[in-house]
């Protein structure tokens, strides 16, 4: 193998793989060390800059970084980075911040319209406001925030946290449009903006065409329609007997909202096997405590209604099988249907893009599900003065991608603003700093914790189902959030291996807790990875390769388990391997 | 500066023969010098014991005073072990392996420890072919000491004091093979691969297997002058030839040429490809005259140097019993007083 190019920024971050498994890349070990140290206010700093919404992804996020969490593959289970997150937003001095966040800057006489008051359209504003663009916010609401606000129930995210964060980019002089629902993008063009985002998510819930659907409309409600309804208090009472179709978070959603809207007896129903449920297993996990059972295997056949009202749903029972592609088939089992009582019934099956309102005469393409055909790295559109962004870009992700893509698309817009070419765009900024203090001390702290991972404490079950407003999970506490953080392996403080330092004393190999280091001679990856210490069967992690050593054999690191301890570079006598701290950071706006 | 070592160890670590992983052949974490050569022979045996599949309380380390006595803490934590008087190693293996011959007794002592203060007690261990590893990790300088020569210095060589040393070496194989030793070899820390496959003979050997192992001071003795630093070592040492080590249940049958197979005691056996010529593993005056001629040529020269494959230990020159000595009861050493009054008679 050649030798590994540690000068190429993206070696490292792949390493830090919660980070680089982050759509918007948020250094997580820079912000859990801070969190240790009790820096609170400098935590949600990190995290504002990246993310911009720490306070509410602490509760909500999607948590891609924590599957991806290095941990998780040496320990039982990953270290609970979005919930220290939301320690790093509790515990921040909220005055310190405020002035932090505020920006007051000269107007440069530009104007951007964003068309959506969510994640992605507040992401743009947040890049760009400090710059000096006019801000144009329109959103159909009463209140910004989009599906943050509209879907995400106030027991997993209280509104407070919500109209905080919120407020953060409001307050830097965004003008809203709020209860504006834009039915016409061929206005807003017409109203001379710069440049016009488009981040108005996927608005529609997919709907159930089987028998009795429309007899019994009155007591079927789309899912996010209802978690809307019951948001801005149009909706605070449901049936006693409540039926919810689909597997994914929102269905989550709706059954505990339905809990505690009066549903006494409310049941999940999904068509296919539980464990193909797309819901995250902790919002599965906190439905089931909250006494909702989950039906599998049961497609819905027929709403039945009697008298006008709404009676019930007749399910088919299925089981599900797979041919050689892992392709799923649902059979009928053959066993009779089963009718369900119920008053209500939420669907909540998928949501899709939506578009009616962008005249498809205007030079915007779209393509393949209506989706608009865009530039992947700018999410510019084919009329260049719009760009798309969040859910109404690619399809339904999440928040964290909707504020990726928010970042992205600032920069294009400011580069298209300028005059500049978009597609130009700069590389990541980087800094490999040593962690060196002593001769075998580091400024890191490099203690290994053996803890298990902590649990989150919950509010009192009684109390939080009597009200939709009771946030069920209480966060971790100062010194909770310690020992979890202690949990955190530093990946971001990476090993850096001088070929010319090696004397091949074999120090590193010998005392590697995780079998990591192995001194041997050269050949090709294949071969390499079954010829060290450990074997290296991770494909997706990387070996690290050194120079040639004069023995003629090369050092070669498997990425995969490194604990990141500092103990090769502890035994080393000759300073050959270095602990130095990587930060990685997008280049945003500016 | 970390003191423990963490806990965690690789998620797919493969266990041996007997259920254990290698890490249950681990000690704590070293205190030695960062790089020193003792560590990387602490790790060949941790590695030897778990390709072995030897249960960590079938074998007794023992130790004198030095760097190299400190080693046996940072390796088979689960095993028996002493920490004897300096120069005292031979000596007490000696006596707990008369006690209890179903041990593996592993020595480990360093230059100073062996060829000065231990010098008397290593001799006789020897000439009794006492069955024990005996590894002397051998730097050249008092390490604990901060660095002065050592009775094993070789002539000329230079030290961090950058003082010549003016005596000429103990050289210790060469000592073992004058006193009728059964196991000699030499070996160097920074070459596992010959180092592993001759503890493992070593301790397949019943008798006395003693490994001379250079093994480099980073902090008073790797200078470019020294005979001991890493650089010196690589680029003077000659190996004797390469070495296999074939536990007792391989069915092994290689015959090809170059290839010297020694059968072991126990079953096992060593494939030795010969890359020295004029010498002969199995000849104890080939190998004294090879030894000669390496160190007329500044020439190290390492492996295993010399075997007697008819090697008999210690317990069956003296005859002593098959049930180890400190298993038998009192009614198997007392004959009673009938029995004794005969033995008496007999004196009348």
């Amino acid at each position: 193998m050649k030798p590994t190019d540690i000068k190429n920024p993206e070696y490292f971050h792949k390493v830090v793989d919660c980070q680089y498994a982050c759509p918007a890349h948020t250094p997580v070990p820079e912000y859990i060390r801070l969190i240790a140290a009790k820096k609170y206010t400098e935590a949600y700093m990190i995290n504002w800059e990246s993310n911009v919404f720490p306070g509410i992804l602490g509760r909500t996020c999607d948590r891609p970084c924590e599957p991806a969490c290095r941990r998780g593959r040496i320990d039982e289970e990953p270290v609970a980075i979005c919930r220290l997150k939301r320690v790093a937003a509790d515990n921040k001095d909220n005055e310190v911040v405020k002035k932090l966040v505020h920006r007051k800057p000269k107007p440069n006489g530009k104007k951007i319209a964003l068309i959506g008051g969510g994640p992605a359209s507040l992401t743009v504003a947040r890049d760009l406001a400090p710059l000096g663009y006019e801000i144009h916010l329109y959103d159909e609401w009463e209140k910004g925030g989009g599906m943050m606000r509209t879907q995400i129930p106030s027991f997993r995210l209280p509104e407070s946290i919500l109209d905080e964060e919120i407020n953060y980019i409001l307050d830097m002089g965004i003008h809203t449009h709020f209860n504006t629902f834009v039915s016409s993008m061929k206005e807003i063009l017409e109203k001379d903006y710069d440049a016009i985002f488009v981040g108005t998510g996927a608005p529609s819930g997919r709907n159930l065409n089987i028998p009795g659907r429309e007899a019994a409309d009155a007591n079927i409600h789309i899912g996010i329609e209802f978690l809307a309804n019951v948001a801005f208090e149009h909706k605070t009472k449901v049936g006693n007997k409540v039926i919810v179709l689909g597997g994914g978070n929102t269905a989550m959603d709706c059954c505990r909202t339905s809990r505690r809207l009066g549903g006494k007896d409310v049941k999940v129903i999904v068509r296919s096997p539980f464990k193909d449920m797309k819901a995250s297993p902790w919002e599965i996990e906190d439905a089931i405590h909250e006494d909702i059972p989950i039906l599998n295997n049961m497609p819905p056949k027929e709403f039945v209604v009697e008298n006008g009202k709404l009676k019930g749903v007749i399910f088919g029972k299925v089981k599900a099988e797979y041919d050689e592609n892992g392709r799923r088939k649902l059979i009928p089992t053959g066993e009779p249907d089963e009718f369900i009582e119920a008053d209500d019934v939420m669907i909540a099956i998928g949501q899709d893009n939506a578009f009616p309102w962008i005249e498809r005469d205007l030079g915007i393409e779209f393509g393949k599900w209506d989706l608009p055909v865009l530039e992947k790295e700018t999410f510019q559109s084919t009329l260049p003065k719009v760009f798309f962004g969040g859910d109404a870009a690619f399809g339904p992700e999440n928040v964290i991608t909707a504020v990726a893509h928010g970042h992205q698309a600032a920069i294009s817009i400011d580069k298209f603003c300028k005059g500049e070419d978009v597609s130009e765009r700069l590389a990541p900024t980087i800094n490999l700093a040593t962690q060196k203090m002593g001769i075998h001390e580091w400024i890191y702290d490099n203690y290994i914790s053996d803890d298990d991972r902590f649990k989150v404490p919950h509010a009192d079950k009684k109390k939080s189902l009597n009200d939709r407003l009771v946030e069920v999970e209480l966060g971790f506490d100062e010194d909770l959030g310690f020992s979890e953080a202690q949990r955190c392996f530093n990946c971001d403080v990476q090993t850096v291996f001088n070929t010319d330092r090696c004397i091949e004393c074999d120090a590193c190999m010998d005392i590697c807790p995780t079998s990591c280091i192995t001194f041997t001679s050269n050949g090709e990856e294949d071969d390499l990875r079954t010829r060290l210490l450990a074997p290296a069967n991770n494909l997706s992690q990387s070996l690290y390769v050194s120079d040639v050593l004069p023995t003629t054999k090369v050092m070669i690191k498997d990425e995969d388990v490194c604990l990141h301890c500092g103990l090769c570079a502890e035994r080393c006598p000759t300073a050959a391997w270095d602990m130095q701290k990587f930060l990685y950071n997008v280049t945003k706006a500016s | 500066m970390t003191f423990v070592k963490p806990t965690f160890r690789h998620p797919k670590q493969a266990t041996n023969k007997i259920g254990f992983v290698k890490s249950d052949y681990e000690g704590t974490i070293s205190t030695l010098c960062a790089g020193c050569g003792h560590d990387s022979i602490s790790a060949s045996i941790v590695q030897a014991c778990y390709d072995m599949s030897i249960e960590p309380h079938k074998l007794a380390k023992i130790s004198g005073i030095g760097c190299s006595s400190k080693t046996p803490t940072y390796f088979l934590s689960n095993s028996h072990g002493f920490n004897s008087v300096h120069g005292r190693m031979p000596s007490v293996t000696t006596g707990a392996n008369m006690a209890n011959k179903d041990l593996i007794y592993l020595g480990v002592s360093g230059d100073g420890d062996t060829a000065s203060i231990g010098m008397g007690q290593f001799v006789h261990a020897v000439r009794r072919n006492l069955n024990m590893v005996y590894i002397v990790m051998n730097n050249g300088c008092y390490g604990l000491t901060k660095g002065q020569d050592s009775a094993t210095a070789d002539f000329g060589s230079i030290g961090k004091s950058k003082i010549p040393t003016p005596f000429q070496a103990i050289d210790l194989a060469a000592l073992c093979l004058e006193l009728g030793g059964t196991f000699v070899a030499r070996s160097f820390s920074g070459d596992k691969n010959q180092l592993i496959p001759l503890i493992k003979a070593g301790i397949s050997h019943p008798g006395f297997a003693f490994i001379d192992c250079i093994s480099p001071c980073v902090t008073f003795n790797n200078n470019t002058n020294s005979t001991k630093s890493y650089t010196f070592v690589r680029d003077h040492h000659e190996a004797t030839g390469t070495l296999d080590y074939i536990p007792p249940e391989k069915e092994i049958s290689i015959d090809y040429e170059g290839i010297t197979q020694v059968k072991l005691h126990d079953g096992s056996m060593l494939n030795l490809s010969k890359l020295s010529p004029n010498w002969n593993p199995k000849d104890r005056f080939s190998t004294v005259k090879r030894l000669a001629e390496a160190k007329e040529n500044g020439q190290i020269l390492t492996g295993l140097l010399y075997i007697d494959t008819e090697s008999q230990d210690l317990h069956t020159i003296n005859n002593t019993v098959d049930i180890p000595l400190n298993q038998l009861k009192e009614k198997d050493l007392c004959p009673g007083s009938k029995t004794l009054e005969k033995i008496n008679e007999g004196f009348r």
